[in-house]
């Protein structure tokens, strides 16, 4: 139990000689994606391993800094799933990819022991073997502030995080500042909020602050319920105790001394994560009252989320926390005056608070020399889709979408061609070839008619149909809808309705007008901010891809062939024997013929169910 | 209503949870954790000791749509169509598991209460995509072929 400034400072530097003692560091990928490609079997298998060989070896940082050992650690995501169980090696940085059971004892004998690389396991790129992590194109490019710990440091340990300069940010702001200055300082830095809206954290925290009530509460957005983002369960699973010290600092300028985690159901990792964290930190006397005899009490509760995607709006969320139905309200009083128990309350994303630390630590001066003077800052990206290099990034604001696309994500797959980007989930719009020189920041995208959103990229191919994308989206928000306003409830059915109609090639002449008007209606009417850009991807990929639609509505077709319905089997007269194999196979007596002369299908019967493709013994009949 | 029903536990995730309004979602993920639904029983039940309508929880349980009122299967298998699963080919996942289960979109859950088959909007694991998760764990990069191989394994769990 740390009792005093001096306590942690102590703590501090036991563990960072601890950590120093440890001449090799194993550092195993335990985010979801690599635990579910089997990581904890392989983490196990080396433990056990080094047991049976007499390798010292430690899975926690020793109290007492004793002679050398091997660090075993269960590491953050580090973003590159697709290449897991990832294994990180150092001192040397060497990073190895698709690690198996069976590669365990060659880990063990050959790097460990001898301090050779596994050129096999190295990640390849053609000939070229990239021996260490940082030379790897994926993450070259990369500027790794918010992430920094993911994948470098145990993700487990109290104590690793103390080793790498854990909570100094909290001490500095306990100790050396004032509330005004934690608030100047974020202001100044001009944080905006990461879960998608920007708006500047700093201005909240201060609204809060000269709220006069004496209970006030700090909350923490987990509710990442954006398809294809997954830039937060990172954050809670891999440095759980840096969003953590972001919530406590805030508490602190703010003035409250509970804080509220609201997590996604889907996530159990990170809630388990964040429990572990939130025990480890109550234990060391860094939440509960009276932190480090300065008189400031902060205690943290999570609450699990029941999979209602619109609990990421703010006062959807808090009356999820109060355990009512998750459904925004209209406002004013906003969150700031009247939010969780009608209290003055600060809500930022998961993001935002990671940030915290780092610009406590580091001044306001000093993040503002990364990305543009609007923006500054990095944002992490989940980049996914039809893209070479899927996973986790985190680039300076203001990277441009080619680099991000190209350089990091190292281009499209099989060699396909880019057609566009969707950003910021359903509540986004659709980037072009004409926006790939584009800066990704805040306002840059608002201008283009886009927006980061939460920061999920989902890359898509020319073989994409994009009207099926815009009523996916669609499909998703009605889905989410939670009904209480008529424009979201009513307003979406309708455009979904419309967009099923035209990927059924059953649209008519007027729906292109219809849907742009029913979309300028929901997001002038609507109460939240879902409802509000429910719309978006509609009219973005209408602005974009207008010619898609109208192909699909006048000439009932669909130019990637996406569309099951718009589909047209035809039969290759050249090709056909008349065999009569197809008419037996068809289930609705669509083909006709004479035998032993071609046959044709009547459009009108055929239901598209390839059966006659299948029966076709000369490869007659195609799509 | 069934007389017999044991509220013992539905009390022991109370007593630990605590008997306020506001932890009404937390009693009924504990309860639905359980005894994978929420039996009707524990309605008036709660209501009673925590001092809220009926009405109130039954409007927060069916807005949720993790919570279930009627039975579930031993295995729950949710099938991700998020953005980067769904242009990954997750449909067809979907539609191997209904097909060789006899489930539809109206019927999700097996006769025998054997498995039970939903759909997700996103398990944040986008780079594995396609991915189904089976009681929470979560199977990556899938295909129609290894999830039937998957479901010849959890038969014979069962």
């Amino acid at each position: 139990m740390l009792k005093t400034r001096e306590d942690l400072q102590k703590i501090r530097s036991k563990y960072a000689s601890s950590l120093k003692a440890q001449t090799t560091k194993i550092l195993v990928c335990a985010g979801t994606g690599c635990v579910s490609s089997g990581a904890f079997e392989i983490y196990n298998r080396l433990t056990e391993l080094m047991q049976e060989r007499d390798i010292p070896s430690s899975v926690e940082l020793a109290d007492e800094p004793h002679d050398e050992t091997v660090g075993m650690k269960k590491s953050g995501c580090h973003g590159f799933c697709e290449m897991g169980p990832l294994l990180r090696i150092d001192p040397q940085g060497w990073l190895y990819t698709k690690v198996q059971l069976s590669d365990c004892e060659e880990i063990i004998e050959k790097t460990i022991r001898n301090g050779e690389h596994i050129k096999r396991l190295a990640y390849q790129k053609g000939n070229a073997v990239c021996k260490k992590q940082d030379e790897i194109p994926f993450y070259k490019k990369q500027t790794r502030l918010v992430l920094d710990h993911c994948g470098h440091i145990d993700a487990t340990s109290i104590k690793e995080y103390f080793a790498n300069d854990g909570y100094t940010a909290l001490e500095k702001a306990l100790f050396d500042m004032t509330a005004d200055e934690i608030i100047n300082e974020i202001t100044e830095a001009n944080l905006r909020g990461r879960g998608g809206g920007g708006f500047p954290a700093g201005r909240k925290w201060a609204q809060v602050n000269r709220q006069k009530q004496a209970q006030k509460y700090v909350v923490c957005n987990g509710d990442e319920g954006d398809p294809g983002a997954f830039m937060d369960r990172s954050i809670m699973e891999g440095d759980p105790h840096r969003m953590l010290e972001g919530m406590m600092i805030a508490g602190l300028a703010c003035g409250a001394s509970e804080g509220y985690i609201y997590v996604r159901a889907e996530y159990p990792m990170a809630v388990s994560r964040l429990k572990m964290a939130i025990e480890q930190a109550t234990e060391h006397g860094l939440l509960g009252n009276n932190i480090l005899g300065t008189g400031f009490s902060f205690h943290i509760h999570i609450n699990r989320g029941a999979g209602a995607f619109v609990c990421g709006e703010g006062s959807a969320l808090t009356a999820s926390i109060e355990g009512k139905r998750g459904m925004p309200r209209v406002k004013p009083p906003r969150t700031v005056e009247q939010g969780l128990f009608d209290k003055p309350t600060v809500l930022n994303n998961v993001e935002t608070y990671a940030n915290v630390p780092l610009i406590i630590l580091n001044s306001a001066k000093w993040y503002k020399t990364i990305g543009p003077e609007n923006s500054p800052g990095t944002k992490a990206f989940a980049l996914t889709g039809n893209i070479e290099n899927t996973g986790l990034i985190e680039v300076p604001m203001g990277t441009t979408l080619k680099e991000v696309i190209f350089d990091v994500g190292g281009g499209m797959r099989d060699g396909k061609e880019f057609k566009a980007v969707q950003i910021g989930g359903p509540s986004g719009g659709c980037l072009t070839k004409e926006h790939l020189d584009l800066p990704l920041d805040f306002d840059s995208l608002k201008k283009a008619g886009a927006m980061i959103g939460s920061g999920g990229l989902v890359v898509m191919d020319e073989n994409t149909c994009m009207v099926e994308v815009a009523r996916f989206f669609m499909n998703f928000t009605q889905n989410e809808s939670c009904g209480k306003c008529v424009p979201c409830r009513e307003g979406t059915k309708r455009m979904l309705a419309i967009l099923e109609r035209i990927v059924e090639g059953k649209g008519e002449a007027g729906d292109i007008d219809l849907l742009l008007e029913l979309a300028d209606t929901i997001s002038a009417t609507a109460l939240c901010g879902l409802g509000k850009s429910a719309a978006y991807p509609v009219v973005s990929t209408i602005k974009h891809f207008r010619e898609e639609y109208e192909v699909h509505i006048f000439d009932k077709h669909c130019p990637t062939g996406n569309c099951q319905k718009l589909k047209m089997i035809t039969i290759d007269p050249a090709l056909c024997k008349g065999c009569t194999k197809c008419t037996k196979s068809c289930p609705v007596n669509a083909i006709s013929g004479k035998v032993k002369e071609p046959f044709t299908i009547d459009q009108t019967k055929c239901i598209k169910c390839g059966a006659c493709i299948t029966a076709c013994p000369f490869n007659a009949i195609k799509e | 209503m069934n007389k017999t029903f044991d509220f013992t536990i539905v009390d022991h995730i109370m007593n630990e949870l605590g008997c306020k309004p506001s932890a009404i979602i937390a009693i009924l993920q504990g309860i639905q954790e359980h005894y994978r639904y929420l039996p009707r029983e524990v309605f008036p039940y709660l209501s009673k000791k925590i001092g809220i309508s009926e009405a109130r929880i039954y409007s927060t349980a069916t807005f949720y749509e993790n919570f279930s009122l009627k039975p579930k299967g031993k295995f729950v298998i949710k099938i991700c169509d998020g953005t980067a699963c769904h242009v990954r080919k997750s449909i067809p996942i979907l539609e191997r598991l209904r097909k060789d289960l006899g489930l539809s979109e109206n019927k999700i859950t097996t006769d025998d209460l054997g498995f039970t088959v939903e759909t997700v909007s996103c398990l944040g694991a986008c780079g594995l995509a396609p991915v189904i998760t089976v009681n929470d764990k979560v199977y990556p990069a899938m295909t129609p072929e290894k999830t039937s191989e998957l479901l010849r394994d959890l038969k014979e769990e069962l």
